[in-house]
């Protein structure tokens, strides 16, 4: 199905990518520091595009020197929810920029169900598209 | 497969290092070491401590160079000692030291006190003490006046929880940060005795020894040049004879007095200049701290002088 090339969700950097090794997030998280972005861990089992705001697992970690602090809180958020979608992102507060420069996604579910797509006919032959994760049709907590 | 590549060490590199004096070229801690030496006074014990420290870091280094098993040591220290003894400044020297001996990723100092670890109602002392301990990884946790943390008197204390949490990062994540406790000598012995766990985690506990009045002048003089001033005639005399007096009140708090004396020295030193409005002042009325200035001092005062 074109909306779930190989049964993995593609969102953020690196998602065509097989999973990142908790080095490689480690140097990706180096990066970010480098730069001084304030590094965030979020998570949701709402993988809908649309849905720009996960839910935030803990504060944004500010001032930090080194990534094991932040790895550490990833792998917290992966016990915590092991089925969920979990994202690291990299916000830049530098003045004019002041957006996500950065987001990845560090964990995913076992099995991911992708979206389906809804036509519907309006007036004359207009047709209106709608895209909704199979996963959503659950309550929420019990999608994966 | 995983994180193997990096971690994993080549048996045996050519390249590396063999000798101690091959490792010390190339983390420069000589460097360190010899700016610890010259420009901290005193504190031979702490020196000692340290150079063992290092000795052992360095050799470790070589083993592994080796492919030999080199597991990485416990460097969590308690520094005690008296109020103005230097602990402080040498924490931040460890730091430098560690990381350039590639014990610490980063070599920061992260210096905390119990306001920072322990939260104020339940459920706010863990997000706390842990946001602390991210904040510190990849270099050194300094906690002054570690003895706060734990109040035996209130048993409801949420510092008891703040320990619970260093402890478990301190055994855990050894090589992710490196723990340093501070605070006067009797009350860290009481504070080490009621948390036997904490002990026996620390494996290094170096003792800052008071500064003798000889070790105080020379401190003084050192402060004084790096705020480019300078003794006018006999007052160096009158510095040592105040060192002498001061020594015996209470509350002398070592360095910090010193620097404090110095600071009220420079204050009477400018009203005196100020009060003079038609002189011009030359360099060296400027940067001369005279004999007036510091027997302006009410330590003087006290005693009827001779």
């Amino acid at each position: 199905m074109m909306t779930n090339h190989g049964k993995r969700l593609t969102q953020g950097q690196f998602s065509y990518l097989p999973d990142l090794t908790d080095a490689q997030i480690t140097r990706q998280i180096e990066y970010a520091l480098k730069n001084n972005y304030a590094v965030g861990i979020e998570y949701t089992d709402d993988p809908h595009p649309r849905n720009t705001y996960w839910e935030m697992f803990g504060n944004p970690m500010f001032d930090l020197e080194d990534p094991a602090g932040i790895l550490l809180e990833v792998n917290n958020c992966r016990k915590t929810f092991p089925s969920h979608y979990v994202r690291v992102t990299a916000f830049d507060s530098t003045q004019g920029v002041e957006s996500v420069r950065m987001s990845f996604i560090v964990n995913r579910p076992a099995n991911e169900p992708g979206f389906g797509l809804a036509r519907t006919e309006g007036e004359g032959r207009q047709v209106r598209y709608r895209i909704s994760s199979y996963a959503t049709d659950k309550p929420e907590g019990e999608r994966y | 497969m995983q994180a193997s590549a990096v971690e994993s060490i080549a048996p045996v590199d050519p390249a590396a290092a063999r000798t101690v004096n091959e490792v010390l070229a190339e983390s420069q801690v000589e460097a360190v070491m010899d700016e610890l030496e010259g420009d901290l006074v005193g504190l031979a014990p702490v020196k000692a401590r340290i150079r063992d420290i290092s000795a052992l870091l360095v050799i470790d280094k070589l083993r592994r160079n080796l492919g030999l098993q080199a597991q990485a040591p416990s460097l969590h220290m308690s520094f005690t000692g008296n109020p103005g003894t230097g602990k402080t400044t040498v924490a931040l020297r460890m730091a430098l030291i560690l990381h350039r001996l590639g014990y610490v990723r980063k070599g920061h100092l992260v210096a905390v006190t119990r306001d920072d670890l322990v939260g104020q109602y339940i459920g706010h002392t863990a997000p706390k003490t842990k946001e602390v301990l991210k904040k510190a990884m990849g270099g050194v946790l300094f906690i002054d006046e570690a003895y706060y943390l734990y109040r035996p008197e209130n048993e409801r204390d949420y510092g008891q929880e703040a320990i619970e949490i260093l402890l478990q990062v301190m055994e855990n994540r050894r090589d992710d940060l490196v723990v340093i406790l501070a605070g006067y000598k009797e009350r860290m012995d009481a504070f080490f005795k009621s948390n036997p766990g904490m002990s026996s985690r620390v494996a290094h506990h170096i003792e800052f020894p008071d500064y003798g009045p000889d070790e105080l002048l020379s401190i003084g003089e050192r402060m004084l040049e790096g705020m480019h001033y300078r003794f006018g005639d006999g007052a160096r005399e009158v510095f040592t004879e105040y060192l002498g007096l001061r020594l015996k009140q209470p509350h002398f708090a070592n360095a910090r007095s010193v620097r404090n004396a110095l600071d009220r020295a420079r204050l009477r030193q400018a009203s005196r200049l100020f009060a003079d409005r038609e002189r011009a002042l030359s360099k060296h009325d400027l940067s001369t701290i005279e004999v007036a200035d510091l027997r302006a001092s009410r330590v003087f005062a006290a005693t009827p002088q001779s």
